[in-house]
């Protein structure tokens, strides 16, 4: 148990670093996904496509790859080229990754609809804009909290990725430790760490499914 | 401009095409203030299309639409159609109510919020300054009761009328009604019916594509008979039900009655 408290200080470090990656990205990847969402929809074939694209590269490759792109390729690449340092490049590649699959979760939840709300709401008045606001997009959060919930417990644990660009998340900071005192101990505590994170959020999605329980479709 | 001369609804010679099925064979209409129409016909008719193109919600390939002296619609001497700004057209068509046969309530929002949704985000409205308002409209349709229910714990009956009162809190110079009761049981259409009928006995000008033969005849003062995407008789209602003109009208009502 002493060892235990011993090495909690570098472990909560750590988790330090884990939320600060998951919080950022999930506050800048969800408006970009939806801002994706609402173009690859558009009636304008040329950005649909250029959407469309965009997600199947963030999609089609490992996030892991993107990072190392980011970090060491992109300062090389002509005209974009600029050098990050390794806590922004790795907020890039995962806000730009975790849009893409927000982008689709919203676009599924846009679609799915029903033609007759934005019917009722044009007769009512209200600019396509309005309609997003008021009527369509308050009942996609309802339809898209279970994906949601999925994609974001996901993105707490990919989070350990970080390590590749030597950054001393969770995960690295309890290896560092077994590495050098040969015993699995920092592994468990820093599972029931990740659990506890993953309890907080599961909860949390639990009760805004709740919320939105009042209403039925 | 505004004419006080104007129809309400003036439509001439619409066309509509869904691909390369001719919905609409240049359907003609004008409909007086105060007017209750009923327009009657099989389905596939191309009633439901024309009361949908004359709020927008289809675009025609030819013809002319002017609600109360303002053009929606209409077509040059090469037959193609010009239609006037986005802005206009929801000016032009803020005149029309429109109640769905499938009601399209808003599932998230009670009753209450339904209904001052539009006058808030369209109009601009304070809360406090339309809630007086919405709340007369649901005790005109007999919901007060309801105003914090959701529209899924309402009846067919129910959730009709609270569509109604949602549509009539714009202020509509006219509403449209698209069969209205098609998707009630039964014995719920009466009472749909009977807010409809108020409706028009306090002259407000409807258009109305039903099903309901009893309604057409009672309530509206000339009916509309529809067939092939053409207007084949429109006359009073008294005249058209007692000796219809057309065969077709008399096949239809025959095998309607």
């Amino acid at each position: 148990m002493n060892y235990v408290l011993d090495i909690l200080p570098p472990l909560l470090e750590g988790t330090g670093v884990t939320l600060q990656v998951f919080a950022i990205t999930l506050v800048l990847s969800i408006p970009l996904g939806l801002a994706l969402a609402l173009l690859r929809i558009s009636r304008f074939g040329f950005v649909s496509g250029l959407v469309n694209g965009y997600i199947w590269l963030m999609r089609g490759t490992p996030l892991m790859l993107q990072m190392l792109f980011i970090y060491f390729a992109l300062p090389f690449v002509p005209v974009i080229g600029i050098r990050l340092p390794d806590f922004p490049a790795a907020i890039v590649a995962f806000v730009l990754n975790y849009a893409a699959y927000f982008a689709e979760i919203f676009r599924a939840g846009i679609q799915s609809i029903d033609r007759g709300q934005y019917e009722g709401a044009r007769v009512l008045g209200l600019t396509y804009t309005q309609t997003m606001r008021r009527i369509v997009l308050p009942q996609v959060v309802k339809r898209i909290l279970p994906p949601m919930s999925n994609e974001t417990i996901t993105l707490v644990k990919d989070t350990s990725l970080i390590y590749v660009l030597a950054m001393n998340d969770l995960l690295r900071a309890a290896r560092g430790i077994v590495q050098r005192d040969f015993t699995t101990t920092p592994f468990v505590v820093a599972a029931a760490f990740y659990l506890a994170m993953t309890l907080v959020l599961t909860l949390a999605f639990q009760r805004l499914e709740k919320k939105y329980a009042v209403y039925d479709e | 401009m505004n004419n006080a001369m104007s129809p309400m609804i003036h439509a001439h010679d619409v066309h509509k095409r869904f691909g390369a099925l001719e919905v609409l064979k240049g359907v003609s209409l004008d409909i007086a203030k105060g007017e209750v129409v009923a327009v009657i016909g099989p389905s596939g008719s191309g009633k439901s299309t024309f009361l949908r193109c004359l709020n927008h919600l289809e675009t025609i390939n030819r013809g002319r639409i002017v609600i109360e002296g303002d053009t929606l619609v209409s077509s040059d001497v090469h037959g193609v159609c010009h239609y006037v700004p986005e802005a206009e057209i929801r000016r032009v068509c803020g005149k029309m109510g429109m109640v769905f046969q499938h009601f399209n309530l808003f599932p998230h929002m009670t009753v209450l919020q339904n209904v001052i949704e539009a006058p808030m985000t369209v109009k601009g409205l304070r809360r406090e300054e339309i809630i007086p308002k919405a709340e007369a409209l649901l005790r005109k349709v007999g919901l007060l009761d309801k105003r914090e229910s959701y529209p899924s714990r309402l009846s067919g009956g129910q959730k009709q009328r609270v569509a109604i009162a949602r549509a009539l809190a714009m202020e509509p110079d006219i509403m449209l009604f698209d069969e209205p009761t098609s998707a009630l049981d039964p014995e719920l259409t009466g009472e749909v019916l009977r807010t409809m009928r108020e409706l028009a006995e306090e002259r407000m000008t409807m258009l109305v594509v039903t099903h309901e033969m009893a309604f057409a005849r009672e309530v509206a003062s000339r009916v509309v008979f529809m067939d092939g995407g053409e207007i084949l008789e429109s006359r009073p209602s008294r005249e058209l039900f007692a000796s219809p003109e057309h065969p077709r009208t008399r096949v239809f009502l025959e095998n309607m009655l």
